[in-house]
């Protein structure tokens, strides 16, 4: 900050904030214009007002209740053969709502299941990702040293080689399995492009006054990150969390169409798409439905990013 | 400048090599590159025998790789690992099939992306601008294969309700091309299913970016400058803030064409097409080692270079970058 801009901050600071808060003072009984509120409330009142990230969040609640509770919402078992029902378009009749395929199966109840395996790998990707992404970018950020080094030449390897073909000798090599081993070889090439951001964040708060003063106190390094510096990342961990969480139900799904997913039988979407790909001139909605399943998540899941993102921007004041 | 150049593609060769080695030592981990050969009636156990001795597949993989490596500079590619075949024609050949569909599918996109992105930034919240900001992140929410067969299903469903058959469903070419001009033509009906497959996403992603830039841009003081003298809209929009809006917008073009060979695997898959993608997932079918390895080497180079192309323009749209 130089010199010249400091006479006018102060003046700035108080103004601009009543000015966009006259509506606000109404939502408070004491009236009172200025009240001190945490991080975590601001960040909480600004995502709620996010009608969109909301109404998203909600949806994807429902659906992953709905589909980690399977065996009990789903009207049939995902392997059960009704052929008297074969090739029936979506219908209310025995509520097959997604329609069944040549064998009579309830592609509703399949698209269920298969949603609970998308969600698993999703949700091991993430985590997996994350902490990996975490651990190597903030050791990176703040010592360089041999993480960094490490993380560099990674970087290289993931943007010279296409994502696709890697994870598709990865699960060659692996093999299919259990959502969680497919979660697991995703996660191996999705962490660094995390472990890129947190290491920018890290260098540059490193020399910041409050690390110093951190340090000052006698604070050892884990503290330092632990305490000071990775409660700074959050909002950009959060939301590459949600990035990271919609690329991995689409990975996994192309994974699955080009036959390297999830084993079978378990129904995984992207095979069920594949299955459904021989009728489709025909019966539609083996493709159609369990697709669209798919692209509502994804797009619930990155609605929820962009109302996550924009709640923990602290330089985007509330409108 | 040219010392950044130089730098940057030497930085490729020891990622090239350290990742053809794992990627060899994984492949050669994951199965029984033989196993072709086994299926194949005719095939005596002399022969299987005689295959490994020649390609020495009991030795451990660095020494395999090794060898393979050896010979790389005198005999390109070398040859398959089960027939006398050589690599490097096959890999040219589909090389060039899918870079027609990947140049065609990122000059698409990057010229419809900028002139959404414009459009949507100039009328910011309007019905248009919502609705293209709706639409993009449906197509980036949507996988590439679901859209290829969603758009299979349309045009198939056309052909039976008005018996016109539009456009071919898959392959390259017709069963006879012809030549000259009607090859040309039968070739770009062919790309047009998969080319508006393959830059769906990157429409969806390069048009985000075109209208921030431009958002930013319009705003910005020389922009009202030049409004300010009394220039007409359009020459202020196409001379003074699309020029800058661009720089971006270009840098991702450039960036993603990885990410477009990754969509090219998919895309090539559904539509049935001889290009980079179905040959990498047959030869991984296969277990082959060799192809795989040159086909990364490949990819590695001719993605390098765009990047390398990327950071240039860079450079050159904006002059206030330098590189040392």
């Amino acid at each position: 900050m130089t010199d010249q801009s400091r006479p006018t901050d102060p003046a700035l600071g108080p103004q601009s904030p009543s000015n966009g808060a006259d509506e606000a003072i109404d939502g408070y009984s004491d009236g009172t214009a200025v009240k001190a509120r945490s991080q975590w409330q601001m960040f909480r009142t600004k995502f709620f007002r996010h009608k969109l990230a909301m109404s998203s969040l909600l949806y994807l609640i429902i659906v992953t209740v709905a589909a980690f509770n399977a065996a009990t919402i789903a009207p049939y078992a995902y392997d059960e053969i009704n052929v008297a029902m074969a090739s029936t378009g979506p219908t209310f009749e025995e509520w097959h709502l997604f329609g069944t395929d040549q064998l009579g199966r309830d592609y509703f109840s399949r698209v269920i299941y298969g949603t609970r395996t998308s969600l698993q790998v999703a949700a091991v990707v993430a985590v997996v990702s994350t902490v990996l992404g975490v651990v190597v970018g903030s050791i990176a950020g703040f010592y360089r040293g041999w993480a960094d080094a490490l993380l560099m030449r990674v970087t290289d390897i993931v943007i010279i080689f296409p994502l696709l073909a890697v994870l598709l000798v990865a699960a060659a090599l692996f093999g299919q399995g259990r959502p969680i081993r497919i979660g697991i070889i995703a996660a191996l090439f999705l962490w660094p492009s995390l472990a890129r951001i947190v290491r920018g964040v890290f260098l540059s708060m490193r020399e910041k006054e409050f690390v110093q003063a951190a340090r000052a106190c006698g604070a050892r390094d884990l503290r330092i990150i632990v305490r000071h510096m990775l409660p700074n990342t959050v909002g950009p961990i959060v939301v590459n969390m949600s990035l990271v969480l919609g690329l991995a139900i689409i990975l996994e799904a192309t994974l699955a169409f080009l036959g390297l997913g999830v084993n079978p039988p378990t129904p995984a979407l992207g095979r069920l798409i594949d299955e459904g790909r021989s009728a489709m001139q025909t019966q539609w909605w083996l493709v159609v439905m369990p697709g669209l399943a798919l692209v509502s998540i994804v797009l619930a899941i990155n609605f929820v990013g962009d109302g996550l993102r924009d709640a923990l921007d602290p330089t985007q004041q509330e409108s | 400048m040219l010392s950044y150049a130089l730098r940057r593609l030497l930085i490729t060769i020891p990622v090239v090599l350290l990742s053809t080695f794992l990627v060899f030592g994984a492949v050669t981990a994951s199965g029984d590159p033989l196993q072709d050969l086994r299926q194949q009636p005719n095939i005596t156990q002399e022969r299987i025998d005689n295959v490994r001795e020649t390609r020495g597949l009991d030795d451990p993989f660095p020494v395999q790789y090794w060898r393979w490596l050896e010979q790389v500079p005198t005999n390109g590619f070398g040859e398959y690992m089960i027939s006398p075949r050589q690599i490097l024609p096959d890999l040219q050949r589909v090389i060039g099939n899918t870079l027609q569909l990947v140049i065609a599918a990122e000059v698409f996109a990057f010229i419809t992306a900028v002139a959404l992105g414009v459009a949507s930034a100039k009328r910011q919240y309007s019905i248009f601008d919502y609705t293209t900001t709706t639409i993009s992140f449906v197509g980036f929410a949507m996988p590439t294969f679901w859209f290829a067969l969603l758009l299979q299903v349309t045009v198939v469903q056309i052909f039976e309700l008005t018996g016109v058959r539009i456009l071919p469903l898959a392959n390259l070419s017709s069963a006879n091309p012809g030549t000259g001009l009607a090859w040309l033509w039968d070739r770009a009906l062919h790309l047009v299913l998969p080319v508006i497959t393959l830059s769906i996403v990157s429409i969806a992603a390069y048009s985000r970016y075109m209208r921030a830039s431009m958002l930013e841009v319009i705003n910005s003081d020389y922009v009202r400058t030049a409004r300010a003298k009394g220039l007409s809209e359009g020459v202020i929009t196409r001379r003074h803030a699309m020029r800058n809006a661009l720089i971006p917008t270009i840098t991702v073009a450039a960036l993603s064409f990885g990410g477009l060979l990754s969509g090219a695997i998919v895309v090539e898959v559904v539509f049935g097409l001889d290009g980079m993608g179905q040959y990498f997932l047959n030869q991984l079918q296969r277990r082959d080692p060799y192809p795989i390895v040159a086909w990364l080497s490949v990819v590695a180079v001719v993605v390098m270079v765009f990047n390398l192309v990327a950071d240039l323009l860079y450079g050159y749209l904006d002059p206030r970058i330098r590189y040392d």
